[in-house]
Order: structure tokens, then C-alpha cells, then sequence
């Protein structure tokens, strides 16, 4: 589904990825583990298409195709979804217009018509009950003025309603009680089948205790340098990227 | 100066075809020709000018309209689908065959300025230039010396119009430009209640100069929404005066929408002279290409417990320049007044300007005033994290853009305006904005 082969990533004439590869079949779920400024995000974001990051060496395809050749709203219209670690405040849009918006330039993409407007508020009223968000959270600005984990929930909502078949979620678990750890695992896990992928960034294991990953890779200074299950994860929580680090140098 | 000749020669040819006139009105046109002729058109020396160069205005050459012909086909197209009574000017020439003012309730006048002046020219003179006199700019004065035809509105104490008072203002493409000078008087009584909009619109290719002055009169009590939407080609030249005295009581709340011409400037000004008075001045303006877009407003607090809201916002493109010169004055004891005023804007390309200046001139200490002006760009996050959701680049930036104009529009009940405007900033967006539908089975969602 996707296959990043010795990706070279710059900003502002600084490396950050440093020759990346990494595989996702469907029905696989990935994690990325790795110290802070390694390159997590870098990654994700690069695959959705930010626009700031040079690529300088490597591919991207995703079902096929070339990412680096798609605009950002093909890769999503594709199926690719990013769940940023820092999700935007967009003052003045509505949540419920952005998914609906979203979901029918989706639509659109595969030759669709509209959503009518009783079956989107079907599908939307079943998904924010999933998400155990209020109904008024619809009417609010996207994001605005949302608690921290309110933003998590939200970007696992627009997930929910669009269905990706890549979901890259960027620390998505940061900031979340212990009920909303579970409701926001329920949701990710719900979309695990065959067909999709998920790619989580985490730094803990209680994620990983929900959403079981089949492999879990380290990156450190923009290379992984460590692939292995959901064990791996539990051995770096127990003793830190420093034993990685070394072995890796 | 040659360039105030070219205008007082077209005065005088045009003067020497006109039938015999009330003493009044000779009398004030000679005032406003002196007037126009030894003040001249302002130059960026002059402070209230200082952004805005009338220099293509003055060096035209803009004859009178003939006639006030206008294809009904292309009207149709221009004209808003609005249920309202409607007068129709065609390069300032009133047209009866694109007017009706058929079923006016009882104690309301919607007349053509010639046929008010003909039923009654003393009526006129009253109130015409009681508020904007020759003195107040030399556009004002070039407005007194060509005044002819313009629009007459009266309202009788109590009186509610339900429908909207429209004024078609209608621009054609001529091979020699031409210039009008619409006068406006809207007299409401007390306790009387009506929307007036005005609506500037015309062929894409026209390059015609209009110099508007109104003058509204708000009797106690009375409530007028004015909206003003100027949609004129962007080969037009625009100026408009807005002059409103409001007593006891009155509320007057401005929508001014600026989205056509290639040179516009407004003056809206209230004067608030009577207790309780209210006036909310709600404002957009929107340019592109090399537009330029100036709004001067002015709030008079001359009486106590006096309150005035302005929220004007201002969305600029490819070297587009806008000027925001916002005034708030409160005159010597007069206590307990509310004056709040925020203009924001958009720059959308790194070439557009805008000039802001909030002002607030204020000799009474009892008062509760703020100023704020802030200019920023999109939010280029916002609009990636819009396009990782599908929406293509335009919509995302439209959206963006809608959404910076939101509380301006919010405030439109007229929903062929808030469309109109919706187009113009933000092009087609996936769906209509304002989805009432959406949000009422959400509403529902609650229960
Ligand atoms: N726009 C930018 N300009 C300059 N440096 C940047 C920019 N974006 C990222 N970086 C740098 O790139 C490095 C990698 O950042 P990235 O956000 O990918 O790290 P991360 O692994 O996600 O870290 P964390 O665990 O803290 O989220 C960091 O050193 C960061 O400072
Ligand atoms: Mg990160």
C-alpha cells in the first residue's frame, strides 16, 4: 500500500530524514517510535504533502502511485489521511462543513454525487455517538477553542467519517484522559480490516496496549534504525531509545 | 484649473438646455459650481485624502447621459432578486420602464428626485443639503451643481415597510464615459421602520463616473437598515457620501458592501443627537486586480447615552489598496456613550495594501470606547490541514477567506446580498456556506 524507499527530506537546508524506508501492507498497523525531533512528524507530513519539506532523494508510492506527484488534495481524496499532532484551529468553518465538504470532494473524486443531507446526518449523528462527543461540537469552529484531547477526538471523528485507507495518526493519543484513551482506540480499531493500514506515532505504550500493532519501528535522526512487534515497543518502554541509539551507532 | 474647467464647462453647456428652476435650487447649484471651483478636486496633500488619488476622476472626460435606455434583458440579469419596490437609474437617468413602486403601503413616497421636485420643489429644499452642504467635500459640491435626478423616500410617523426600498443604480458601457450625480434624501418619521438597499451594478465594461451624496434624516424612534451594495463594473469610478442625522431613539444600521469599481471612496457619517440613539456601521470591502477601495466613516456622539458599533473588514488581492479611516468622536459631555470600532484585514497576495486608521477624538470622561485595527494573511496551516481533507487549494483559501468575512456577513438578513458577496470573495465553494439545513438537523441531533 505504501512504500517509502531511502527518503531524503530537507527543510531549510537542514536534513532531517537521512535515507528512510519503510513498507505498509494493507491490513497492516505500523508504529513509529522514536526520541523527540527524530522525524516523526516529518514523515507523516511529507506523505500528506507539506509543502515546506524538500525532498531531495528517495519515493513515495501509495497504492501504486506517485505521492510526490499528487497535490495534497489528491492524496487525500486517494484515501490518505494525516491526524495531525498539532491539529489546526480554523476559526469561522464549521466542524460539520469541513466533513461534509470533505467527505463529498471524496465522493466526487470516485465519480460520486453529494451526500444527501438525511444520510449525512445519519452517518454523522453515528459517529460523534462513537466518538461520545456532543452533538455541539458541529457547530463549532473546527478546533476552536477545543481542550486538547477535544482536538484528538475531533481529528478521530473526520477520520471515522471519511474512511481512509492509509490513517497516518501523529501522537494521537497525546493529551487524552483514560476514558478518551479507550473511546479514541475503539475508533481506530474500528477502521482495522483487510483492506486499510494505520500508521501511529506514539511515544507510549498504553496506545499500543489498545490498538496492537503488527510492527513497531524506532527512528532515530531520521533513519529507522530498529523494526520489530509490538515487543519492541514494550522493551523500549522498560528501557528507553538509549541501548537503540548505541546499537544503531 | 484645467481640470475643474472640463467639469464646469459640461455644467454650463448642460445649464443652458435646462427648463426654468425654482430659485433654490439655481441659487445652490451656482454655490456648489463657486464651491466645486475654488476648493478643486483633493489632492493627497489634503489629510482626508492622503491615500486616495482622484487624479483619473479629474482628468476625465464625462459627458451627461441622454437617456436612461437600458436592454430589460441585461437589467434582468443585473438586477438582485429581491421582492422590494424598486427605482432604477441608468447612468443616473431615472428609468420608469425597469421601476415599480406599485402597492406602497399608506403614508410611504418612493419618487424619482425630478417628479418630488416637481410635486413639491419647497418640500425638497428643506432638507436637501441640510447635512451635506457644499462646504463638506469638492465631490459634494460637484454633486449640488449637477443635482437633477436621485431618489425621494419619505416615511410617515409609524410607519412600517415591510418589503426593502430598492435603488438600482445601473451602468452601461457608452463610447464617451459619463458622469452622474444622484441625489438621495430618505426622511423617516418616528417610530417608522424600513430597509432601504442600494444596488450598483452595470456592464462589464463600463467606465462611468458616479458621485452619489445621500442624506438620511431618522426621526425619533425611527429604525432604518441600509444596506449598500456596489457591485459597479471595475472600470467605475465610485463616490458616495452618506450623511445620517439620527434623533431620540432612532436606530440606523449600515451593511456596506464593496466588491466592484476601480476607485471607490465612501463617507458614511452619523450624527447621534438625540439619547438612546443607535448606529451600527457593518462593513466589506473587497479588492482585486488594482482596485482601490476607501472608507472614511465618522460616528458623531453629540448626545448622551449614545451608542455606536463598527465592524468593518477588509479582504485585498493582487495589488488591490484599500484605506480604512474610521472616526469615533464624542463631543463634550456628553456621558455614558458606547462607541466600539475593530476593522480587520485580509491580504491575500504580498502585494495588496491596506491603509487603517482608527481615530477617537473623545472630550467626555463617563464613556466606553475601544478601537482596534489588525492586518494579517491566510493561515497557510488552515489551509493545509483544509486540503489533507480533500478540499481543493481555491476552495480552501475561499473558504478561509468566508470565513475571515463571517461576522460581517453574519449580520445580512438579506440572503441575496450575503450570497452575492459569498461569490465574490470566496468564488463556488462545495457548498453554500450558510447551510441552514445542515444546521437544523443538527440542532436536532441534540434533542
Ligand atoms: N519548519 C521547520 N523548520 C525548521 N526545522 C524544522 C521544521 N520542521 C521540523 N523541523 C525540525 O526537524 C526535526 C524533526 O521534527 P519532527 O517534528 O519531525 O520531530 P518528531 O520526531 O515528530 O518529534 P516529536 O516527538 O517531538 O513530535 C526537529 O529537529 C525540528 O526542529
Ligand atoms: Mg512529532
Amino acid at each position: 500500500m505504501l512504500e517509502v524507499n531511502d527518503l531524503h527530506v530537507s527543510v531549510e537546508g537542514n536534513e532531517i530524514l537521512k535515507g528512510l524506508t519503510l513498507t505498509i501492507n494493507a491490513g497492516e498497523v505500523h508504529a513509529i517510535m522514536g526520541p523527540n525531533g527524530s522525524g516523526k512528524s516529518t514523515l507523516s507530513a511529507v506523505i500528506a504533502g507539506k509543502e515546506e519539506y524538500e525532498v531531495t532523494q528517495g519515493t513515495i508510492t501509495y497504492e501504486g502511485r506517485d505521492v510526490l506527484e499528487m497535490a495534497i488534495e489528491d492524496r487525500a481524496r486517494a484515501g490518505l489521511l494525516l491526524g495531525f499532532q498539532y491539529p489546526v484551529e480554523i476559526p469561522g468553518v464549521k466542524n460539520i462543513y469541513l466533513l461534509k465538504a470533505a467527505l463529498n470532494a471524496q465522493r466526487a473524486a470516485r465519480g460520486e454525487g453529494e451526500i444527501p443531507a438525511p444520510e449525512f446526518m445519519k452517518l454523522i449523528k453515528a459517529k460523534i455517538a462513537d466518538m461520545k462527543m456532543d452533538a455541539s461540537f458541529l457547530q463549532r469552529a473546527v478546533n476552536e477553542g477545543f481542550s486538547g484531547g477535544e482536538k484528538k477526538r475531533n481529528e478521530i471523528l473526520q477520520m471515522l467519517v471519511l474512511q481512509p485507507h492509509l490513517a497516518m495518526l501523529d501522537e494521537i493519543d497525546s493529551g487524552l484522559d483514560i476514558d478518551a484513551m479507550r473511546v479514541v482506540s475503539d475508533g481506530i480499531n474500528s477502521l482495522r480490516n483487510a483492506e486499510r493500514a494505520i500508521l501511529l506515532v506514539t511515544h507510549y505504550q498504553r496506545l499500543l496496549d489498545y490498538v496492537v500493532p503488527d510492527y513497531v519501528h524506532v527512528l532515530v535522526d531520521g533513519r529507522i534504525v530498529k523494526s520489530g512487534d509490538a515487543e519492541l515497543a514494550r522493551e523500549l518502554e522498560a528501557n528507553g531509545y538509549e541501548g537503540i541509539e548505541e546499537s544503531a551507532a | 484649473m484645467s481640470e475643474t474647467l472640463t467639469f464646469l464647462d459640461t455644467l454650463k453647456a448642460r445649464d443652458s438646455q435646462r427648463e426654468p428652476e425654482p430659485t433654490w435650487i439655481a441659487a445652490r447649484r451656482q454655490a456648489g459650481a463657486a464651491r466645486f471651483e475654488a476648493m478643486g478636486f483633493p489632492t493627497r496633500r489634503d489629510e482626508e485624502w492622503k491615500y486616495t488619488n482622484v487624479r483619473d476622476i479629474a482628468q476625465g472626460n464625462f459627458a451627461l447621459a441622454a437617456d436612461g435606455d437600458f436592454s430589460p434583458a441585461s437589467a434582468a440579469a443585473l438586477t438582485l432578486p429581491l421582492e422590494a419596490y424598486r427605482l432604477t437609474f441608468v447612468d443616473g437617468v431615472f428609468a420608469p420602464a425597469l421601476s415599480d413602486v406599485q402597492g406602497l403601503p399608506e403614508g410611504v413616497e418612493v419618487l424619482p428626485l425630478s417628479q418630488a421636485l416637481a410635486d413639491n420643489h419647497e418640500a425638497v429644499g428643506g432638507p436637501l443639503g441640510r447635512l451635506t452642504g457644499v462646504e463638506f467635500s469638492a465631490f459634494a459640491a460637484l454633486n449640488t451643481a449637477f443635482m437633477e435626478e436621485g431618489a425621494v423616500i419619505r416615511l410617515a410617523a409609524g410607519c412600517v415597510v415591510e418589503k426593502p426600498i430598492l435603488l438600482q443604480f445601473l451602468s452601461r458601457q457608452n463610447d464617451t464615459p459619463i458622469m452622474c450625480h444622484p441625489r438621495v434624501l430618505v426622511e423617516a418619521g418616528g417610530r417608522s421602520e424600513a430597509t432601504l438597499v442600494e444596488h450598483y451594478a452595470g456592464d462589464a465594461d463600463a467606465k462611468n463616473f458616479t458621485n452619489i451624496v445621500s442624506e438620511l434624516f431618522l426621526s425619533r424612534g425611527a429604525i432604518l437598515t441600509h444596506y449598500k451594495l456596489q457591485e459597479a463594473p471595475l472600470g467605475d469610478y465610485h463616490i458616495a457620501s452618506i450623511h445620517v442625522e439620527q434623533e431620540r431613539d432612532s436606530r440606523y444600521v449600515s451593511h456596506n458592501m464593496d466588491l466592484g469599481g476601480a476607485l471607490v471612496r465612501n463617507d458614511l457619517i452619523s450624527d447621534l443627537n438625540g439619547k438612546g440613539g443607535e448606529a451600527t456601521f457593518n462593513g466589506l470591502f473587497f479588492g482585486q486586480g488594482r482596485q482601490h477601495v476607501d472608507n472614511h466613516t465618522k460616528v458623531n456622539h453629540n448626545a448622551p447615552l449614545t451608542f455606536s458599533n463598527e465592524n468593518y473588514k477588509g479582504i485585498l488581492d493582487d495589488r488591490a489598496h484599500g484605506v480604512f479611516n474610521g472616526r469615533v468622536y464624542v463631543k463634550r459631555d456628553s456621558q455614558q456613550i458606547e462607541g466600539f470600532q475593530s476593522n480587520q484585514n485580509l491580504l491575500l497576495s504580498d502585494r495588496a495594501r491596506i491603509d487603517a486608521k482608527p481615530e477617537l477624538e473623545i472630550y467626555a470622561d463617563d464613556v466606553k470606547c475601544s478601537h482596534g485595527t489588525t492586518t494579517g494573511q491566510l493561515d497557510q496551516d488552515a489551509v493545509f490541514a483544509l486540503r489533507t481533507r480533500g478540499l481543493d487549494e481555491q476552495s480552501a483559501r475561499g473558504l478561509l477567506t468566508l470565513a475571515f468575512a463571517g461576522e460581517v456577513l453574519e449580520g445580512v438578513a438579506l440572503d441575496v446580498i450575503a450570497e452575492r458577496v459569498e461569490l465574490a470573495v470566496a468564488g463556488k465553494l462545495p457548498e453554500r456556506f450558510n447551510l441552514t439545513g445542515l444546521v437544523e438537523t443538527a440542532a436536532a441531533l441534540n434533542e
